[in-house]
């Protein structure tokens, strides 16, 4: 077994970058104040720190730092957004517009609504994993006070046409939302030149700490306004109560501050990484990429390897390499990935897939020997697998008559 | 999910993987499960004929470590077994031997199933009765 573990699986989390940690550890111990505690230096230190933190953030985002609310993270975030948006804007309407590959802090968040008076169009998404624009623009009616969706998907790296959508947004008075956890510090996210009027995103998928996240909520043309969730001292301009996380709102600077810096050459490296990864792959027999290869995340591939399936072929190497599977078998529910159904994948497929998500500190020796140990991988499952003797035996294995369970 | 130290050693090192003539009279073939739903077993038994006896048991099962452990463990409990006392084997017998956690039952269900199916297959093309639920299974 190897020294060190790979880690391909930082769509789920990244590691926090050293220089994050280093920034947040004097904000423990030395300078523990409370950033709303006025009347001593204790506070005003952790206040100097947290306004510091929000330039560097708002920096990365071309925003106004009055137009960042400091969150627990990216799910606290789409609450916030979209049952902020629905209570405050419920005299001009109900309805939200959203897609079925969204996150499910905004699914569930929505399905919420809809118990709460919300009338939400879930629309469906072109097999590329794209959202279709005329789709889009013929769901908008007068009572849409919303568009929310993601930048880029957790599951295929895929990025919307966010300008596209930013305009057709415009065109009819609509606000727009955007979770763009997957794309903020990995490429540019500049909402105002977009027309986003809120973004979502967290320290944790851009190698900052978990536990912290926030809410770009756009303040001038328009001047947005969302219902607060979290009630008490009136913390972020009354949007977001809770004592701040000082030492996690400093990593998350830190992290956008990095990431500013080292995004452009992060995603060169890693995008040519990727493609090395993918290429490696499709030497084999019967390899399939989900989703949209132009409009992607750099670091993100998500293939399926057809006739094995997902969890199982994990197991030929989670010891070592750590990545996900679209699998029904990695999660209790055992339904298959509800994104790659979204993009018409069989069931077959969406079970055999597996996502890779490399990152700031995935090497190409860690993509060398992936490749190698996952295409092992795959040859040993299709040695066990029926299915794949069946396939290769010439039997069309749509009629054949399986016993569903 | 950590799996159990039994699963995994069959997973690893799967045993009577492979496939029998099933041409043959003596040969029965269980393929249960669908691919749409994650999971594909195909167990086969080779039976003598003088003493009804199990006398060898192949699998390849398309699924996650729990199915292919279920169905590397049937192939050993087969292979020896009579054909009648093959039918006794249930589902919570492999449960309980790979301590398989409540999500991953439906896997030792589906090799239950493909021994079962497998006999099925046997005793029709040897034109031994078969009872009317194993038929369908």
């Amino acid at each position: 077994m190897r020294a060190r573990k790979i880690y391909l699986d930082n769509n789920a989390t990244t590691p926090c970058d050293p220089r994050v940690v280093e920034a947040m550890v004097p904000y423990f111990f030395e300078h523990h104040g409370n950033a709303a505690s006025r009347s001593h230096p204790f506070g005003w230190e952790a206040e100097e720190a947290v306004d510091y933190a929000r330039e560097q953030v708002a920096k990365l985002i071309d925003a106004d730092p009055k137009e960042i609310v400091f969150t627990s993270g990216a799910t606290e975030s789409d609450n916030l957004a979209l049952k902020g948006v629905f209570e405050m804007y419920a005299r001009k309407g109900n309805h939200i517009i959203t897609t079925k590959t969204e996150h499910k802090a905004v699914l569930d968040t929505c399905h919420k609504l809809e118990k709460q008076g919300a009338e939400v169009t879930f629309l469906e998404v072109k097999n590329d994993g794209l959202v279709d624009l005329a789709e889009l623009e013929a769901a908008i009616k007068p009572s849409t006070i919303l568009v929310s969706i993601m930048w880029a998907n957790n599951e295929t790296g895929v990025i919307q046409p966010m300008k596209e959508i930013g305009e057709i947004c415009a065109k009819h008075g609509v606000l727009f939302f955007s979770d763009a956890t997957q794309a903020v510090g990995k490429i540019k996210t500049h909402p105002r030149e977009l027309g986003i009027h809120l973004m979502a995103f967290s320290a944790h998928k851009m190698y900052g700490p978990k536990g912290v996240g926030a809410l770009y909520v756009s303040r001038k043309n328009p001047r947005v306004k969302v219902t607060a969730q979290m009630d008490g001292g009136g913390h972020e301009r009354g949007m977001r109560s809770g004592t701040l996380n000082v030492p996690g709102i400093v990593g998350l600077g830190k992290a956008a501050e990095i990431a500013m810096k080292e995004m452009d050459q992060d995603a060169v490296r890693l995008s040519r990484l990727r493609d090395k990864l993918e290429n490696g792959f499709l030497q084999l027999e019967e390899i399939y990429v989900n989703g949209n290869r132009e409009n992607r995340m750099p670091h993100v591939t998500n293939i399926s390897f057809k006739h094995v399936e997902g969890e199982g072929l994990m197991m030929t190497f989670n010891q070592e390499i750590a990545l996900s599977s679209g699998s029904a078998c990695t999660s209790a529910s055992l339904e298959p990935s509800y994104v790659l159904i979204a993009l018409g994948l069989g069931d077959d497929l969406a079970h055999s897939s597996l996502r890779f998500s490399l990152g700031r500190f995935t090497t190409e020796e860690d993509v060398d020997y992936a490749v190698q140990a996952i295409s092992k991988g795959v040859q040993h499952m299709r040695d066990l697998s029926p299915i794949w003797e069946m396939y290769k035996e010439g039997v069309d294995l749509t009629q054949v008559e399986w016993s569903e369970h | 999910m950590a799996y159990s130290n039994k699963v995994l050693e069959h997973f690893k090192n799967p045993r009577n993987v492979g496939t029998l003539d099933k041409s043959q009279k003596n040969v029965g073939t269980g393929l249960v499960g669908a691919p749409e739903c994650g999971d594909v077993m195909r167990l086969q038994i080779e039976v003598d004929d003088a003493t009804g006896v199990i006398k060898d048991a192949k699998f390849k099962t398309f699924g996650c470590g729990s199915a292919i452990a279920s169905s590397s463990l049937a192939t050993e409990w087969l292979k020896g077994k009579s054909v009648e006392d093959a039918l006794k084997i249930d589902n919570m017998e492999i449960v309980e031997e790979l301590a398989l956690p409540p999500v991953k039952i439906h896997c030792s269900v589906l090799a239950e199933d493909a021994i079962k199916a497998a006999i099925a297959d046997y005793k029709k093309k040897n034109g031994i009765e078969v009872e009317a639920e194993m038929a369908t299974a």
